[in-house]
């Protein structure tokens, strides 16, 4: 789509641009081509000499078990993140969907988590779960089971799942809310004259007719665990115990500011920007079908 | 409502309120927790009514901040805040409404180029180039300074996508009416195309003034100097290792500080803020 009608000049939609596009330059372009170059350089501590090694930082990542086993907990953090705030998100859309009254009252009460920042999310719920003075953790070990998640690396995996999806429901919700909404209510109304219960209803046209909310949420929460929930890691876990939620974000982050190792956290970034560039092309993908859809 | 059966209604309240309750008890254990002693949160387990130091702890943390090696009044952190959240989120109204003026109201060379070049953006994240991006805002000299946090965060592909999609709307007839008065581009941009963006402009800053408030891994590494924390920062340094040493009912006073300005935002205007939600992922 193109205006018919446009305004000539010489230099003013350059002079416009200029802002974001200088913006993006020094701050984006820049760091971005940087990250590339020294990621076939290896830096000695001091950061004096550089030595260009090609593709050996790469090559070391290859063979790097913590790395690999890095790139496997954000599999798992993301899968957990996105299928448990999807599924808790669905099923709240639903229900809100259905009851009349009341319903701008739940709305409200279900969209603030967006607006906590994921540092303060961690915060929170590493407080409620505190292994000595939790008040969550006080309720487990009455129950008879072993919570210290500084210790148990499948604990703190959970930890920062629950406090990550939590930030992202309100997300998911509204969403899905929007998605029910728009369906054509003649349909399930069609359906009902049929005979099919609301059970059988939701599972073979509303679900089927939201697929792409879905899947676009699915996409959305994977980009959201992948980069957004560092801070979530970082005041929480920290990405132990022993790596248990080291995250690639947080291990890129770990690996150039804390270890001081240049090279290294540069490759890591240059395989992460082409994760971020795949999901960008999926996410838009879906977009152009959406339009046809 | 396709048929009415009561029981589902229930259901569907029963499982509303109990999400709600699920979501806001962490909301709830933070607030009373602010509310407490230190010595009756350390008692294990910690009352769940409020308790009376409302005052105390919260004035503490505005003023002094935790005690302990990194205090810093969180009252200037907040300000903090509210400046990087302000900044970010005007700077990105301004810049991405003038790019995308000249990308839909201009014919030029390389008004594609341009267009792609603040497209890729988004597939290049502060997370992925920390490293390089901290070096070039260290070169610069703008560490510890309110330009070094909000400047390398206002560039937005998704603002000026939006407003380009808002100006494809506006109908030919006002610019050609324009046109045909005399007036310039300018004239026109400001009598016309400003006035009809202001509910795409409030949307959007909402938004942009929570990402902004809850930046967390740019402040972290730009501010070193504890006058320039941001107050998602200082909650974070206020924590020390171990449950015992750690001063949590002003650490939990600064949290409910940290998180209630940008809830209030998006409760308050929910409208606007669910309108820049969905448009700013078409």
């Amino acid at each position: 789509m193109e205006k018919r009608v446009v305004f000539r000049s010489a230099w003013l939609p350059y002079a416009l641009l200029a802002p974001q596009i200088a913006v993006t330059i020094v701050f984006f372009f820049w760091p971005a081509a940087q990250a590339f170059w020294y990621s076939f350089q290896i830096q000695d501590a001091f950061g004096i000499n550089k030595e260009f090694v090609g593709l050996r930082n790469f090559a070391d990542l290859i063979h790097d078990s913590n790395y690999l086993a890095s790139f496997q907990t954000t599999a798992i953090f993301s899968l957990l993140v996105a299928g448990s705030g999807i599924a808790i998100s669905l099923a709240l859309a639903a229900m809100a969907d259905r009851v009349l009254r009341g319903a701008l009252a739940y709305k409200t009460l279900l969209i603030w988590p967006y607006a906590v920042a994921p540092a303060v999310a961690g915060v929170l719920w590493a407080f409620l779960f505190a292994p000595s003075i939790g008040i969550v953790t006080y309720v487990i070990k009455k129950a008879g089971y072993n919570w210290d998640w500084v210790l148990q690396g499948d604990q703190a995996m959970l930890l920062v799942v629950m406090a990550a999806t939590w930030k992202q429901i309100s997300y998911n919700f509204l969403f899905f809310l929007a998605g029910l909404q728009s369906i054509p209510r003649s349909l399930v109304e069609a359906a009902a004259i049929d005979g099919a219960g609301p059970a059988r209803r939701f599972w073979t046209i509303v679900f089927p007719l939201l697929s792409p909310t879905t899947f676009f949420l699915l996409v959305v929460n994977i980009v959201y665990a992948f980069f957004d929930t560092f801070g979530v890691i970082d005041s929480t876990t920290q990405g132990g115990p022993a790596g248990a939620t080291q995250i690639l974000v947080y291990k890129v982050y770990y690996d150039g500011v804390k270890a001081g190792d240049l090279g290294g956290s540069s490759a890591q970034s240059v395989i992460l920007m082409l994760i971020v560039i795949a999901l960008t092309v999926a996410q838009f993908r879906f977009i152009e079908r959406k339009v046809q859809y | 409502m396709v048929e009415n059966r009561p029981w589902l209604t229930v259901v569907s309240h029963a499982v509303l309120i109990a999400g709600i309750a699920v979501i806001a008890f962490p909301l709830y254990v933070t607030f009373v927790a602010s509310t407490l002693t230190l010595d009756q949160i350390l008692q294990v387990p910690m009352p769940l009514v409020p308790g009376d130091r409302l005052w105390e702890n919260y004035s503490k943390a505005l003023t002094a901040g935790a005690s302990g090696a990194a205090a810093a009044p969180v009252g200037r952190m907040m300000l903090n805040s509210l400046v990087m959240a302000v900044a970010i989120a005007l700077g990105k109204i301004a810049i991405s409404l003038i790019a995308s003026f000249a990308i839909v109201y201009f014919r030029f060379p390389l008004r594609n180029f341009f267009f792609w070049m603040i497209f890729v953006t988004l597939m290049l994240p502060v997370e992925v180039r920390i490293i390089p991006t901290y070096k070039v805002v260290s070169d610069l000299g703008m560490l510890n300074s309110y330009v070094g946090l909000t400047l390398p965060l206002i560039a937005s592909a998704t603002a000026t996508f939006l407003f380009r999609q808002f100006f494809l709307t506006i109908p030919e007839e006002l610019a050609e009416a324009s046109r045909i008065d005399g007036a310039g581009p300018m004239r026109f941009f400001f009598d016309v195309v400003l006035p009809l963006s202001k509910t795409s402009m409030a949307a959007l800053f909402v938004i942009q003034f929570i990402y902004g408030w809850n930046q967390y891994l740019w402040p972290l590494l730009v501010t070193t100097d504890e006058s320039m924390y941001t107050v998602v920062i200082g909650i974070k340094r206020m924590i020390l290792g171990g449950d015992a040493l750690t001063e949590w009912n002003v650490v939990m006073a600064t949290a409910m500080l940290a998180l209630l300005p940008p809830a209030a935002v998006v409760v308050l205007m929910q409208k606007w803020f669910v309108k820049g939600l969905v448009e700013t992922e078409k």
